[in-house]
């Protein structure tokens, strides 16, 4: 046993942080996530993030060797957690860890070409359309319908929760090519340029930004962008949980707001006496301290089975579930601590903190939603990793 | 990085799986928690053959070599097993005491014998006070002519009553530091000034009480530096705490086992249990706590292992494992129902482990406490 990085990946991680710290700018308010930008000006700092990161090769460190990776989880796992932890845009979640891998398992020659290169250059920015109205958490009952003609296929219907998609260039999308087959076995998986004719994108605001619907309505989808076999799509799709499926990322940044809230109990005196000093504030406090070290090592191990070639199965289900519930009692906490100033906005002069716990209270509510429910989470755990009965 | 245990390792566990279920059937377990001595002498040898009572000791007193967390693999399987006996009041808390400050001639003496199967051996640490604390230890040693006389009484003494010799933690002169004063005696059982009386417990885990009167003690048997002693002291209980948590992650893994597999079994409304989604997130829930109470007790241990600082892992293993195997036990409970709290039903066996391993060598407000002393900065 050893629970350390390798000292070559310590240093590694020594290089990131130098990263960081070039780049970090002095006042940033921004967090780590791509998809969070609060406005013009964030979004086209987080591009120019993605591009250096893309110069020093990082996007591609899960990637094999022969698509110009370091084939290195370990690494993945080191530039996440150090990027969210700092609250630095760069890392590319959607691009380089979801689309990235189902090309490189499923994608044409030609297909590698054209995209691997700009995904690792962080030229070209992906979103994800996979939710429907009618498709959450049972993702196989969507309906869009992609029709095979001579030379396309014809795209009709309608994503949702697709976040980025008013800024990304391009989507990877599932959409119905078998209406008649079972709901599983009648899905293909496609790469669309989101300039399309026929594509629209409408943003659809939320407590803390906004997510997005794209409509398409007789969209001309070339067959080249077919990733895969036809109907095959919902195997391919399983490969978007490709090379780095730790979910650090969403740790590393909930540390980072727990180690901020450490700091604010060490500082603040109430009633005259640090915060910290409160035997119910320590207690709380170091149980988060506690989670949060739990939930990195729920996510060291999925680096380690990965690393070594084992399969991960309900293992990244548990970090995910432990991992965003850890985010929403820090976020908790927070605004706890803070009491009435909790809710103030962050422009006002009385908004503690520049009104950070308000807006971390808001993005964590959506932890235990977005990209499947903790309560499709513990299903999975349930199921494939205890082996009871599917209900 | 490297999450999993080595091949010896791996070896080592599965031999301890087998032995325990062919020697260590529930039926011992409940005939122990009525039994007096509460252990099996037999099996108590049988363990010696193979080694274990000797694992983390140095080949010259007849020990096997092995590293803490060779130590813990054995602990774990344990757990699991609900073994009953002295093993971790013989080995976690005398012999790796008397390996870190013993004398040559001490070490020679103990550990040989524990290792042989001799010798049971438990530590008297903790008094009315029932804390960990320095301020806690008011059991007196008096020096007198060449010896100690020592006063007072010593509660929840694992496995006193059956302990050939134990260490006592007294107080041998009054500082104004609660840690400073504090000495370590070897004391031999059975002898004039000390009667042990069995507390009845809910785990029938055979602690006792242990009362001093006038008892002697040569100054030889000093175990460690006089009037230092609480510097040894905290590092048994940093080791306890670990090796509890690793004990208790073990029988957690057996109630999780349990649980999944009646789950599929249990049939009502003409389904399996275990196809409601109520009964799988428990099961899911139960999964997590056991996965990360091993995670951060491992870490731990082999940190302890490695000799490397571990206040923060220690503590956190303990508050997280104190909290989460009970966690366990009593979802346990909720998944089997009515028939999970009947004696004949194993999952009882393991929910009354799980508590008072919660309290044992500090509960979590108690490392919790600790975590927030070192995070002050």
């Amino acid at each position: 046993m050893d629970f350390r990085f390798s000292e070559e990946e310590e240093r590694f991680r020594q290089e990131v942080f130098e990263f960081i710290k070039k780049e970090l700018p002095p006042h940033w308010t921004g967090t780590g996530l791509l998809q969070e930008a609060k406005d013009g000006e964030e979004w086209e700092f987080s591009r120019r993030m993605l591009r250096k990161v893309g110069a020093r090769g990082w996007h591609a460190l899960s990637w094999p060797r022969e698509y110009g990776g370091q084939d290195s989880v370990a690494r993945q796992f080191i530039l996440s957690e150090e990027m969210y932890y700092h609250e630095l845009p760069g890392v590319d979640l959607q691009g380089a860890l979801m689309c990235a891998p189902v090309l490189i398992q499923y994608g044409s020659e030609e297909q590698k070409r054209e995209h691997l290169p700009k995904i690792a250059q962080g030229e070209v920015v992906w979103c994800q359309a996979f939710s429907e109205p009618g498709a959450g958490s049972d993702l196989a009952a969507i309906s869009t319908r992609a029709v095979e003609k001579e030379d396309c296929f014809i795209l009709d219907g309608q994503k949702v929760w697709s976040t980025t998609a008013h800024r990304a260039d391009w989507t990877f999308l599932l959409a119905r090519t078998d209406p008649e087959a079972p709901k599983h076995r009648g899905i293909s998986f496609f790469l669309l340029d989101l300039k399309t004719p026929g594509v629209t994108v409408r943003p659809l605001p939320n407590i803390v930004g906004t997510y997005c619907e794209i409509f398409f309505d007789s969209v001309r989808v070339p067959k080249g962008n077919l990733v895969g076999k036809k109907n095959d799509g919902w195997s391919v799709s399983a490969a978007v949980l490709g090379y780095e499926r730790s979910g650090i990322h969403r740790i590393a940044a909930a540390r980072r707001n727990l180690d901020r809230l450490l700091e604010f109990a060490r500082e603040t005196k109430r009633n005259g006496v640090p915060l910290f000093q409160d035997p119910i504030v320590r207690q709380r406090l170091t149980q988060l301290f506690i989670d949060g070290e739990a939930a990195r090592l729920l996510a060291c191990r999925i680096v380690w089975l990965q690393g070594t070639g084992q399969s991960v199965v309900h293992e990244a289900s548990m970090s995910r579930v432990f991992g965003a519930e850890f985010q929403q009692r820090v976020a908790q906490t927070g605004m706890q601590l803070l009491g009435y100033y909790g809710q103030l906005e962050p422009d006002c002069k009385w908004a503690p903190l520049a009104g950070f716990f308000l807006r971390q209270y808001l993005y964590a509510l959506a932890a235990t939603v977005g990209a499947g429910t903790s309560e499709i989470q513990r299903n999975i755990i349930a199921t494939r990793g205890l082996g009871l009965p599917r209900g | 990085m490297d999450l999993g245990l080595s091949e010896p390792q791996e070896m080592l566990r599965k031999m301890a799986r087998d032995f325990l279920s062919t020697e260590c059937p529930k039926q011992l377990v409940r005939e122990m928690e009525e039994d007096e001595k509460g252990y099996s002498p037999e099996l108590w040898q049988k363990m010696a053959e193979l080694g274990w009572q000797g694992l983390p000791f140095p080949e010259e007193y007849g020990g096997g070599e092995g590293t803490f967390l060779d130590l813990a693999v054995l602990l774990e399987e344990m757990g699991r097993a609900c073994l009953p006996g002295p093993f971790f009041s013989t080995v976690v808390l005398g012999g790796l005491t008397i390996l870190d400050v013993g004398s040559q001639e001490q070490k020679q003496e103990f550990l040989s014998q524990i290792a042989s199967g001799e010798r049971i051996m438990t530590l008297a640490l903790t008094e009315s006070s029932a804390s960990y604390d320095a301020t806690g230890i008011a059991v007196e040693a008096t020096a007198n002519k060449g010896q100690y006389v020592i006063n007072g009484t010593k509660l929840f003494v694992p496995d006193a009553h059956i302990a050939d010799w134990m260490i006592c933690v007294a107080r041998t002169r009054k500082e104004e530091m609660p840690e400073e004063g504090i000495t370590l005696f070897l004391v031999k059982s059975g002898k004039q000034g000390m009667v042990c009386n069995l507390l009845p417990s809910l785990a029938r885990d055979k602690q006792c009480e242990v009362v001093f009167d006038n008892f002697r003690a040569p100054k030889e048997n000093i175990l460690g530096e006089t009037d230092q002693g609480w510097t040894e002291v905290s590092r048994v209980l940093q080791r306890a705490a670990v090796a509890k948590s690793i004990e208790v992650v073990g029988g957690a893994q057996q109630v999780l086992e349990m649980t999944v597999n009646y789950a599929k079994e249990r049939v009502q409304f003409d389904r399996p249990i275990g196809s409601f989604q109520a009964i799988q997130h428990h099961c899911a829930n139960m999964a997590v706590d056991v996965d990360t109470a091993r995670l951060l007790a491992y870490q731990a241990a082999w940190k302890l292992s490695e000799g490397l600082p571990c206040a923060l892992e220690v503590a956190m293993a303990k508050a997280w494992a104190s909290e989460a195997c009970r966690r366990v036990a009593s979802l346990g409970h909720q998944v089997h129902g009515a028939i999970g709290f009947t004696l004949d039903h194993d999952m009882q066996l393991y929910s009354r482990r799980a508590k008072a391993a919660e309290v044992a060598f500090g509960d979590a407000d108690f490392h919790r406490e600790k975590l927030a002393r070192e995070l002050e900065l």
